[in-house]
């Protein structure tokens, strides 16, 4: 029976490959960079906490994305609360530098009559390339931080729940030029202290001949191509009109 | 309409593509990933005589916290290697010097018998003195340092009755000695010098702090943190020291390090970059005690004569657990050119902070975790050889306009010019 077995073996392997939409829900949070937990984007992710925790996630973004997060964190009922509390979520890259958001509600301040507390973060587009003295969000390993900045010490350690969503909407694909070599995504692995420079052959030259120069395929070349094209019709319509007009019979 | 169209089919061409190429990177990056042993875990459980109060909805802390453990127990992974230790649990006398002795360790740490670690819960009896220090003391021991994780989860309803010495002080000594070590603490419907304590301790070992008021609240967190212990960091950073200046700092390859600085120290270290290598590094100081509210985090790359080269800065102020930046450099491609000769450059990584504490401010100084990274450097794009928009439509079809009549007039002019002759 051979055929039905590899047909059932087909279903099976394809199965996951076919069902990408629906990501488990994530429960749990890291409470480190190092220990942050892998989240994907559309993903559902619902964790409780306590008042007082640093809650770490970890997402992967490339170029030409725009990701946005939003939060909801019920917090504990308020009769056992005393005051304001500060909430705030951090973005930061894979070199663990701060990211700016461009839009939402960042670090939202929770009454003691409020029961949620509603956070939300979008990023700048993430650049294909950008100078190494630059702090633009680039492809890679992003890292999320959600914490209580400011609360009175008495409400630390009360329980509340975090509901975390992630949606990365693509923008403009060919805002940008270049390519970064390697995407910012953490080194995990345990460093080594060395005696001397470490002696490895440097990349062989270039091959003479490239075609380094010739841009990739992209909707700039269309556009070009379409200018081409009007041009030379408007140079032919041109043309015409300095024609002397045939005399109608 | 038409460009729009395939500027479209293109584009989705384009995202696709640069799908497949984002993902290649962070699976190639999955591999070099070392084998991490599982972590191990003590749960500390105060049995002093305190915890015969019976305010938890009218019953007494023991019997919650005897529940909560069994629920914990049943739901425990099973590959969690899990221990438990209690403190003042035997000595039922009036002597401090003896009570404050009394810490045993009833399940010793290892896969989890559930028979056994429920049997050693049962028999417990609320009894003596709160030796929290002591105890902690001989948790890090039980857990030994086998190069895993560890992490301690402290249970208690009161305040250390035996400083010295000061749990959490004990704390931060312990978390300074060999593989990180975490404490989180629990507190059973705590009064304030108890949160406190708990707080400092926790925060001293970069551990959370949760209080319970019912045995729900203390059955849910005990949870939540074996559920996070269960998941352990990738990697376990090497230990090395940075020195005072950057003639004789160490030479660091690619990798996560740790390491500890004073507040107001300067920590160097020093990488080697090859010309077509790009240098990036990353740190994360923990914020292990009481601080003054405002505080920064400095990551300077120098050239080996003290030339900054670029630099990384972050700073913040209120509750935070670690201060972090980053920062990448190369050299400009302008210098490689002419300065291909030498096979690589040192460059010097210095870590210092602004940190400032009233109370605290000594030995031992604040974590740091450092991560060097060499990667290949990426080329400056040219500038685009082709355009975009409509208005370059635009510019092109009026310039094939003026083209075209001025053609058309000189083609008339050379017409009528050449009939003249």
């Amino acid at each position: 029976m051979p055929i039905p077995l590899t047909a059932t073996a087909l279903t099976t392997a394809l199965l996951p490959l076919l069902t990408p939409l629906a990501p488990a829900e994530i429960s749990t949070a890291g409470t480190s960079f190092l220990t942050a937990v892998t989240i994907s984007p559309d993903q559902p992710v619902q964790v409780s906490a306590v008042t007082g925790d640093h809650l770490y996630w970890s997402f992967p973004a490339g170029a030409a994305q725009r990701p946005e997060l939003a939060l909801t964190v019920d917090l504990p009922p308020s009769a056992d609360r005393t005051g304001d509390q500060s909430w705030t979520v951090e973005v930061f890259d894979g070199l663990r530098r701060r990211q700016a958001c461009v839009a939402g509600a960042q670090s939202p301040v929770a009454t003691t009559t409020d029961t949620r507390v509603t956070l939300g973060c979008r990023l700048r587009q993430i650049r294909s390339w950008a100078e190494p003295w630059d702090g633009d969000p680039l492809p890679g390993t992003y890292y999320i931080r959600l914490s209580t900045t400011e609360l009175p010490e008495k409400d630390l350690g009360l329980p509340v729940e975090v509901a975390l969503t992630l949606t990365t909407p693509t923008g403009d694909t060919n805002a940008d030029q270049g390519v970064l070599a390697a995407p910012l995504v953490p080194e995990n692995h345990p460093g080594k202290i060395l005696t001397s420079p470490a002696v490895t052959p440097s990349a062989e030259p270039e091959p003479a001949l490239s075609a380094d120069w010739l841009p990739d395929f992209s909707a700039r070349w269309i556009w070009t191509a379409a200018g081409g094209v009007l041009a030379a019709l408007t140079g032919l319509l041109g043309f015409s009109w300095t024609r002397r007009r045939p005399q109608s019979p | 309409m038409i460009h729009s169209k395939l500027s479209k089919v293109a584009a989705i061409g384009l995202i696709a593509a640069s799908a497949l190429l984002g993902a290649t990177p962070a699976r190639a990056d999955e591999v070099p990933e070392t084998e991490t042993d599982p972590p191990r875990v003590e749960l500390v459980l105060d049995v002093s005589g305190s915890m015969r109060a019976a305010d938890i909805d009218g019953a007494t802390r023991m019997d919650v916290a005897k529940q909560a453990f069994n629920d914990v127990v049943d739901a425990l992974p099973e590959t969690t290697q899990l221990g438990i230790r209690v403190l003042g649990a035997t000595y039922g006398g009036k002597n401090k010097r003896t009570g404050c002795r009394d810490t045993q360790q009833i399940v010793p740490v290892g896969p989890v018998n559930r028979v056994a670690a429920k049997n050693a819960i049962a028999s417990l009896q609320p009894t003596g003195f709160t030796p929290i220090g002591l105890a902690l003391r001989g948790a890090a021991t039980d857990l030994g340092d086998t190069g895993s994780v560890r992490r301690i989860v402290l249970i208690t309803d009161g305040e250390d009755t035996c400083t010295p010495p000061d749990p959490c002080e004990v704390a931060r000594e312990l978390a300074a000695q060999g593989t990180s070590l975490v404490v989180d603490t629990l507190g059973l419907t705590p009064d304030e010098k108890t949160r406190k304590q708990l707080v400092c301790i926790s925060t001293a070992t970069g551990g959370t702090y949760a209080s319970a008021k019912s045995e729900e609240e203390l059955t849910d967190r005990i949870k939540q943190l074996v559920d996070r212990a269960a998941l352990p960091p990738p990697v376990t950073p090497a230990v090395v020291a940075g020195t005072e200046d950057c003639e004789g700092a160490p030479l660091l390859a690619a990798g996560v390090y740790t390491d500890r600085e004073l507040i107001g120290q300067h920590r160097f270290y020093r990488v080697a970059v090859r010309p077509d290598q790009e240098l990036r590094a990353s740190v994360s100081i923990s914020l292990d005690r009481p601080l003054n509210r405002d505080y920064g985090v400095l990551l300077k790359a120098a050239a080996p004569d003290g030339r900054e080269l670029v630099r990384g800065v972050d700073a913040g102020s209120g509750r935070a657990d670690v201060l972090s930046t980053g920062l990448r450099w190369s050299l400009p491609s302008s210098d490689s050119d002419s300065d291909s000769g030498a096979a690589s450059n040192d460059v010097c990584l210095i870590v210092s902070n602004s940190f400032a504490s009233a109370t605290a401010a000594g030995a031992p100084g604040m974590p740091v975790e450092l991560t060097v990274g060499l990667v290949d450097a990426s080329d400056t794009p040219d500038a685009p050889g082709l355009g975009r928009g409509w208005l370059l439509l635009l510019v092109l079809a009026a310039a094939g306009l003026v083209a075209g009549v001025l053609t058309g007039w000189l083609t008339r002019w050379w017409v009528a010019k050449w009939r003249e002759n």
